[in-house]
């Protein structure tokens, strides 16, 4: 029986379905739509752009693997509660689009939604989370201000003191908050993708983008050079870089955003529970582990190490708030690039070059709006015109100094 | 702790310094054109590789320049404004403009 097993599986009638392009696939002349990164954001715009406009001759290139990049270096937390009405317009719909995205592949991106809730540790937020839930509300947001008797119902394990250094005043209490596999979620629209014609290239890195008359015709890659019709770059943590290929400067520094988990306990935490004031967001995944997150680092770099001083600072915030974690050891610990705007929010939509479309300035909040950046940069590139939904927050804005300030909604410290 | 050399009080915690952004020349605010301006507040090369940067070690309010490699996070050299600003900046506005 064991030999029987080992046989069945190194044999090539193997009956595994082949989700993805297979990788001996060569580059091919040229293609509709370049995609370059096939993390979250670049699988998501090949799905919609296959399944809803009907370009299926795309190529979603990537220096390294599949949802390798930020996709997989994110804490996972979707949520919509923002402060400025196109933020919240815009993550609400992604995060409905979220709801039913398990459906929509046929394949589990074990979504499970938990709600989130925010700490108020001073009269100046509370103030604040009053205006985000009024805001949240009135644009259809679960969001709620609560007192200190529903946050210890919501989540008993909470270190609540009265005198304590950071007392906990109110909570701003979004239900809609969830989380998901982020992995799956890349899997799931690169193999719609991929299912509908979309070729996924693999450690294809592009070295140049070829440019004229003001109009992008090509990218040249490791593995030669091909011609398109446009361009979509979704790199999120080297959006600077990239984009200088194509001559585009923009307004983003680079900042390593440093996580950990501990070891797997049984499930005692419910919600994402996130404190701007002490700088921490903790979570409890279904594995049982503590995701502990949160900490830029002080200066930019294009480098993931993680830091002592970081992972300190990190363990100090989630004690103040779970002191029963003290006997928690640390399984994990890694930092993903994050690009950071000046406003804090991320900048989607048309650019200087021709067909060359921006997907960039993700910082913090790149997960969350994978499915509806998806949809929306797909409805770009087939339409060539900004849908509403993402007008705002077109790289113009800086010129006409609209920027969408949600520095205040980021549960990140920065 | 990552130490980092300030050329006025010697070696030190790099968390007594600050990050002050790049080092880039300011266009002439009476001459440059809106787009401009907006390019030189909200815009930055941001490079992958050996950037010239200013830094301020906040207990002695000193700013100075620094060389440093953003891909493998080393420090390669630190030094004095004066070595690249040898002569007093103006931003007072031109009269009549």
């Amino acid at each position: 029986m064991p030999f029987g097993l080992l046989k069945y599986g190194l044999s090539k009638d193997y009956p595994a379905q082949h989700h993805f392009t297979p990788s001996s696939t060569e580059l091919k002349k040229h293609y509709d739509v370049v995609i370059i990164g096939a993390g979250g954001h670049g699988a998501a715009c090949a799905y919609y752009l296959s399944k809803y406009h009907g370009v299926k001759n795309i190529a979603v290139l990537d220096k390294g693997y599949l949802g390798g990049g930020n996709t997989a270096r994110n804490t996972a937390v979707i949520r919509s509660n923002y402060l400025t009405e196109e933020g919240v317009s815009f993550y609400r719909d992604s995060v409905k689009l979220y709801q039913n995205l398990s459906n929509e592949f046929g394949y589990n991106i074990m979504m499970e939604n938990r709600g989130q809730l925010t700490l108020a540790h001073s009269d100046a937020a509370v103030r604040s989370f009053r205006w985000r839930a009024e805001v949240n509300q009135h644009l259809g947001v679960r969001s709620e201000l609560v007192d200190r008797q529903t946050i210890r119902e919501l989540v008993p394990n909470l270190n609540m003191p009265e005198d304590g250094r950071y007392p906990i005043m109110a909570g701003l209490w979004h239900a809609d908050g969830a989380t998901a596999r982020h992995d799956a979620v890349a899997w799931g629209y690169m193999k719609g993708a991929c299912e509908r014609g979309v070729e996924l290239h693999q450690l294809t890195e592009v070295e140049d983008v070829l440019i004229s008359n003001g109009r992008v015709t090509g990218v040249k890659t490791n593995r030669g050079t091909i011609n398109c019709g446009s361009v979509v770059q979704a790199v999120a943590g080297t959006s600077s870089v990239v984009a200088k290929m194509a001559g585009i400067k923009l307004p983003v520094h680079s900042f390593p955003l440093q996580a950990m988990v501990t070891q797997p306990y049984k499930p005692l935490l419910t919600p994402h529970v996130s404190s701007p004031h002490v700088h921490v967001y903790v979570h409890q995944t279904s594995r049982g582990e503590f995701v502990i997150g949160g900490g830029s680092d002080p200066y930019p770099l294009y480098n993931t190490r993680s830091t002592l001083d970081m992972k300190e600072s990190l363990a100090a915030a989630a004690l103040e708030l779970f002191p029963f974690l003290s006997q928690a050891r640390l399984m994990r610990q890694w930092a993903g690039i994050t690009d950071m705007t000046p406003d804090y929010s991320p900048i989607m939509g048309l650019s200087p070059v021709e067909n060359y479309y921006l997907d960039a300035g993700w910082g913090t909040w790149g997960f969350k709006a994978t499915p509806i950046c998806g949809q929306t940069m797909a409805e770009l590139v087939a339409t060539g015109k900004p849908p509403e939904l993402i007008k705002p927050f077109e790289l113009e804005r800086f010129y006409r100094h609209q920027q969408i300030n949600e520095a205040g909604a980021t549960a990140a410290s920065h | 702790m990552k130490i980092l050399n300030c050329p006025l009080n010697g070696p030190r915690n790099i968390s007594e310094f600050i990050y002050g952004g790049e080092l880039h020349e300011m266009p002439d605010p009476n001459r440059c054109d809106s787009r401009e301006w907006v390019e030189h507040v909200y815009f930055h090369e941001n490079a992958a590789g050996i950037v010239r940067e200013w830094w301020c070690h906040s207990a002695t309010s000193y700013w100075f320049l620094a060389e440093r490699n953003t891909i493998t996070d080393e420090i390669i050299r630190t030094f004095p404004a004066s070595e690249v600003f040898n002569q007093r900046v103006e931003f007072t506005a031109v009269e009549g403009e």
